[in-house]
């Protein structure tokens, strides 16, 4: 029989992500843990700006757009206010670890009982590929034509590790480049929804996403760099573990 | 209780789910009482980590249909105008207290009535307007509590209650209000609670994503809100040549003013606009009906409010200005320019 294409009905038409953009399969993951875990039409999505304002559109739960940054800040108030509902924020990393690094540090820290889903393309994808907190050592972008210097914009900030600090519920780096590691991260994004559910304090799962607009890469090229280079500064498991 | 305190047990009353704040003088002593009596009554509290994160919170829990509320002053109050515009881009109801301190930049702790036009005329970006509340004693901080929240809900936009560091500080006796019920979020089919399973998703976003309507409806609410929604008193102004126009604990002194001119038989009067935005105009007008002048008494070092009045008035009356910079106004000075506005020998501004 033919095997027809089975799409979550979280994730609505007509996505405007680029084609090769790391989004779509993100935003497909977190669709298909939520409804195997039944918990699709509790769940509230806090949006960050960035591509993942594209979400807006694309998603068909609950949601809201928040503030460039302080998702966190909006879903803290959420999560505590209703905390049968699975609420969560998708955040890019110029929105995570840049302006917004206070609100999940913070949020982190307070260890409020909802998941992060943060997906690390290493650029700020929506204003044109400048360099963000996460962009590596010698990556070209729209604000360092000759590459990163570490000397002048320091080391890219690895947001899992700095978190693992203050010892939340859970937290885990996952990355999209291959069929064995979208398999492992919907494993960690379903970890760290459990943990929620059984009200663990907060979790957290980095995606690496390719954006093959930004890196000027095609699709294919973009996943491979994911795979060889990004990976190689950014370790993909779990770092805090459930129960650890 | 002192002004402060007041401003969160009324909240409390007009079941106000939850507090989120950062401290800051002359505003804190709300964080501190919110930050006990919240938990006692089931309420939710968050100190956060900054005024930018507190207005998120109160961003989130206002998505989600919760009454919410954020006390700040100052510099914290100005962190705070990018939220207040997200909130009020989203049509979602808030309240946002400002307990004003005097001076630009760190400023000074101190009373002050320096933040008029950063409330009335929208501090954030983009077209929008909050209805803005100025009490005038500790018992009016408390009415207009429970009024805000209200009139929050009713219009689904955020309220902001002006107040300043010494009605903050003050301590007055006061009679709070009853409690109300705390579930208004069963009244708000839009909130956030998870699609259910009918699969019909609420979103929460700037209208103009989902509304190709919204400008025009933007400019109906707003309209209808300016036509009915000012409030204002007046007192001994009938008959009065001199109008003063003051608003906030300025407006205490600004009357004294009129009772000591009214013994020397001097015809002072006095307008207090109570809502700040919408500017009671049509009250104003009627005000200073039968006067010759007015007189805009601030607590500031520029003058804020005497440019709505100068709006308002058209050109109608020549419009002085007595300023008080960091101190309340005194009885003394403001008798002193009436008398130099009645003798011909004080300058107009407008
Ligand atoms: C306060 C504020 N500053 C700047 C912006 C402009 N802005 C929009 S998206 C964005 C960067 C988003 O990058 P990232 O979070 O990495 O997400 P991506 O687009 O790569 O998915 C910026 C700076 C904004 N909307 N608000
Ligand atoms: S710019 Fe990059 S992150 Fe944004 S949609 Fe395109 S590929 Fe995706």
């Amino acid at each position: 029989m033919a095997v027809t294409r089975v799409k979550p009905k979280l994730i609505g038409e007509n996505n405007q992500y680029c084609s090769g953009c790391g989004h779509g399969i993100l935003n497909r993951l977190v669709a298909e843990v939520l409804e195997e875990l039944g918990r699709a039409d509790d769940a509230i999505l806090v949006t960050a700006v960035g591509c993942a304002c594209m979400m807006n559109e694309l998603w068909q739960g609950d949601n809201m757009q928040a503030a460039h940054g302080r998702a966190p800040a909006s879903a803290t108030a959420i999560k505590r206010l209703r905390p049968e509902n699975i609420v969560f924020t998708y955040q890019g990393d110029g929105d995570l670890s840049s302006i917004g690094i206070a609100e999940i540090l913070h949020a982190t820290a307070r260890n409020e009982k909802f998941t992060t889903i943060f997906a690390n393309n290493g650029v700020f994808g929506m204003t044109g590929g400048q360099m963000a907190p996460t962009t590596l050592v010698g990556q070209k972008t729209t604000t360092t034509h000759f590459g990163r210097d570490p000397q002048f914009t320091g080391m890219p900030v690895k947001i899992v590790e700095l978190l693992a600090t203050l010892k939340p519920a859970y937290l885990a780096r996952g990355s999209v480049d291959s069929i064995k590691n979208i398999n492992t991260t919907k494993k960690y994004i379903r970890n760290a929804f459990e943990a929620q559910i059984d009200s663990e304090g907060f979790s957290l799962v980095e995606v690496l996403l390719p954006c093959p607009t930004n890196w000027h890469l095609t699709p294919e090229q973009a996943l491979e760099r994911v795979g060889s280079t990004v990976e190689a500064y950014y370790p993909l498991g779990e770092v805090v573990k459930r129960g650890e | 209780m002192k002004g402060n305190e007041v401003v969160g047990e009324a909240a409390a009353r007009a079941g106000c789910n939850m507090f989120c704040g950062y401290p800051i003088t002359p505003s804190s002593e709300t964080l501190e009482y919110v930050s006990a009596r919240f938990p006692e009554l089931g309420r939710q509290f968050v100190q956060a980590e900054s005024e930018l994160a507190a207005i998120n919170m109160v961003f989130g829990a206002a998505a989600a249909g919760f009454r919410v509320m954020t006390a700040s002053s100052g510099p914290g109050f100005d962190l705070k105008q990018e939220g207040i515009s997200y909130i009020a881009s989203c049509d979602l109801p808030c309240v946002i207290v400002d307990v004003c301190r005097y001076g630009s930049g760190l400023g000074a702790i101190s009373p002050g009535q320096n933040d008029y036009l950063q409330a009335t005329k929208g501090g954030g970006h983009g077209d929008y307007k909050v209805l803005v509340y100025a009490p005038n004693s500790v018992q009016e901080i408390a009415d207009l509590m429970v009024l805000a929240n209200d009139k929050a809900d009713e219009y689904r936009m955020p309220v902001l209650i002006l107040s300043d560091g010494a009605l903050g500080q003050m301590m007055e006796p006061v009679t709070l209000p009853e409690f109300g019920p705390d579930d208004q979020v069963k009244n708000k089919p839009w909130a956030l609670r998870g699609r259910g399973p009918d699969g019909e998703r609420n979103q929460i976003t700037t209208a103009l994503y989902v509304d190709p309507d919204f400008a025009n409806k933007l400019r109906k609410k707003y309209a209808e809100i300016e036509a009915k929604e000012t409030r204002a008193e007046s007192y001994l102004t009938d008959d009065a040549e001199v109008v003063l126009v003051s608003y906030g604990i300025s407006s205490r002194i600004a009357k004294e003013a009129v009772n000591r001119a009214r013994e020397k038989g001097i015809k002072l009067g006095l307008f207090r606009p109570i809502s700040l935005w919408p500017f009671p105009k049509k009250e104003l007008g009627e005000a200073t009906a039968n006067a010759k002048a007015v007189l805009s008494v601030e607590m500031s070092s520029l003058g804020q409010m005497v440019e709505d009045v100068a709006l308002h008035l058209k050109g109608r009356l020549p419009i002085y200005l007595e300023l008080s910079d960091m101190n309340v106004p005194q009885v003394a000075n403001i008798l002193k320019k009436v008398d130099g506005i009645l003798n011909g020998s004080e300058q107009e501004v407008y």
